[in-house]
C-alpha cells in the first residue's frame, strides 16, 4: 500500500473477512454492511438485515448460544452499532466464544447523507467494548489487521470485537433477497437441514 | 370469611403458583433461552430458569434486545422466551419489524403496569399503550387476568408462536400479580 494512513476500503476489508468462509455464519446490519456482504457473495448462511437497525449483535448473540459449534461474525456499521451499544454489556456477560462482531465504521449514517456519527467526533466503540468486558477488542486500521481478525473469527476462541476505521465511500448496491422469508427459511434449511421445513 | 380464617390468611398468604405453572408449561414447549428486563411479577419464574441448567438466562440492558437475540435463537433452532414489564414493550416497537416479516416466532411473557390499581400515574401511558402498540405491530395479544388461566393462557400462545411463526404476547394484568402502593409503603 503506498500511503499507509489510506483508510480501508470497505468491500477488500469485507472480502477478506469472508475470504474461504466454510461454515462461517454471517449476521449483516442493515445499510452498507448488507451491500458489502452481499457483494462478498450472496450465500444461504448470510442473513442480511433490510431493517430492524440495531438488532445485528443480538442476533449474533442468540445465534452464537444456539449454534454452539458454528462460527458467527456480524458484520455492521457504526450508526447500527451505536443504535444499540447496550448490547456489548449483555454479549460480554455472555461472553460466547464464537461470536465476532466487526464494524465497519465510516464515522457517517452513510444510507441518510452522510450525516456523521458519534465516531466522527471520537467515539472509541473498542474502548467500550473492552470497558463491558470483551478482552480481544481493538481499532483496526491495515489490511494485515483485517487478515489477524479474520483468522481469529474463523477460529472461535473468544468473544471479538472490532472497530475497523474504512473511507466513507458511496458504492454500488448489491441486494440480497428482501423477502424476511426466504433468507430466514434458507439460512435455517442451511444450518438445520431440511428438518426446518417442518417446524 | 370467619374472623379466624381472615386473620390466618393475612399471617400467611398463599404464594401463587402460576409461576411454577408456566415454568412447567415453558419447559415442555421446549423454551432454552430465557431473554429478559427484570419485573417483580416474573422473579420466581425467573429463579426456576437460572436454576436450570438446560436454560440459558440472559439479563438484557433493553428489551429490544430480546427481540433480535430471539430471532438469533430461532435462526440457530433454539427457541426462547422474552419475559418483560409492559413498560419494555415500548422498548421493542421498531425491532418487532423483525419476527413479523420474517415470520418467527416470538413468544413474550409481560407482566402489567399502568392496569388494574395502579398506584403511579407514570406508569399509565404506557400500560394503557401496551395492547394497541403491539397491535399495531401485528403481535397477537393475549390478556389474562385470573391467576387460574395464567399457565393455560402461556400454553395455548406457546403452541400459537412456534407452531404458526408468529409473534405472540401474553398480558399479564395487575389483578393477578397484585397492584403495589409504595404510597403505602412509605407510610410505614
Amino acid at each position: 500500500m503506498s500511503n499507509p494512513n489510506a483508510l480501508l476500503h470497505r468491500r477488500d476489508v469485507v472480502n477478506e473477512l469472508l475470504r474461504d468462509r466454510a461454515d462461517l455464519l454471517v449476521i449483516a446490519g442493515l445499510g452498507a454492511p448488507n451491500w458489502d456482504v452481499s457483494a462478498a457473495g450472496d450465500h444461504p448462511n448470510n442473513f442480511p438485515l433490510w431493517g430492524a437497525m440495531g438488532a445485528a449483535s443480538m442476533i449474533g448473540l442468540g445465534l452464537a448460544l444456539a449454534q454452539p459449534k458454528r462460527k458467527v461474525l456480524v458484520i455492521t456499521g457504526d450508526g447500527e452499532m451505536l443504535m444499540n451499544i447496550g448490547s456489548l454489556a449483555t454479549i460480554a456477560v455472555e461472553a460466547p466464544k464464537n461470536l465476532t462482531i466487526a464494524v465497519l465504521d465510516n464515522e457517517r449514517f452513510g444510507e441518510t447523507g452522510m450525516q456523521k456519527t458519534p465516531t466522527a467526533s471520537g467515539v472509541d466503540l473498542a474502548a467500550i467494548a473492552t470497558a463491558c468486558g470483551i478482552r480481544t477488542s481493538r481499532i483496526v486500521r491495515t489490511m494485515a489487521e483485517v487478515t489477524e481478525l479474520r483468522d481469529l473469527a474463523h477460529e472461535g476462541r473468544g468473544t471479538v470485537f472490532a472497530q475497523i476505521k474504512i473511507n466513507p465511500e458511496a458504492l454500488v448496491f448489491v441486494m440480497p433477497p428482501a423477502d424476511g422469508v426466504i433468507l430466514t427459511t434458507r439460512f435455517r434449511q442451511s444450518v438445520l437441514g431440511d428438518e426446518a421445513l417442518y417446524n | 370469611m370467619a374472623e379466624a380464617a381472615k386473620s390466618r390468611a393475612e399471617a400467611a398468604p398463599a404464594l401463587p403458583t402460576w409461576p411454577d405453572e408456566i415454568y412447567r408449561v415453558l419447559k415442555d414447549a421446549g423454551i432454552r433461552q430465557v431473554a429478559m428486563v427484570p419485573d417483580a411479577g416474573h422473579s420466581r419464574l425467573i429463579r426456576s430458569f437460572e436454576a436450570d441448567p438446560e436454560t440459558r438466562v440472559v439479563t438484557l440492558t433493553t428489551e429490544e434486545e430480546g427481540v433480535a437475540m430471539l430471532a438469533g435463537a430461532w435462526l440457530g433452532g433454539e427457541r426462547g422466551v422474552l419475559l418483560l414489564q409492559s413498560s419494555g414493550v415500548g422498548n421493542c416497537i421498531n425491532m418487532l419489524s423483525l419476527p413479523v416479516i420474517c415470520h418467527m416466532p416470538l413468544l413474550m411473557i409481560v407482566t402489567m403496569r399502568g392496569d388494574w390499581g395502579e398506584f403511579n400515574p407514570w406508569q399509565i401511558p404506557m400500560g394503557q399503550g401496551t395492547r394497541p402498540s403491539l397491535e399495531a405491530m401485528g403481535v397477537i395479544v393475549n390478556k389474562v387476568d385470573e391467576p387460574d388461566l395464567v399457565a393455560s393462557t402461556v400454553q395455548g400462545a406457546a403452541n400459537l408462536a412456534f407452531n404458526t411463526w408468529k409473534p405472540v404476547a401474553v398480558l399479564v394484568g395487575q389483578r393477578v400479580l397484585g397492584a403495589k402502593n409504595f404510597k403505602e409503603l412509605a407510610r410505614k
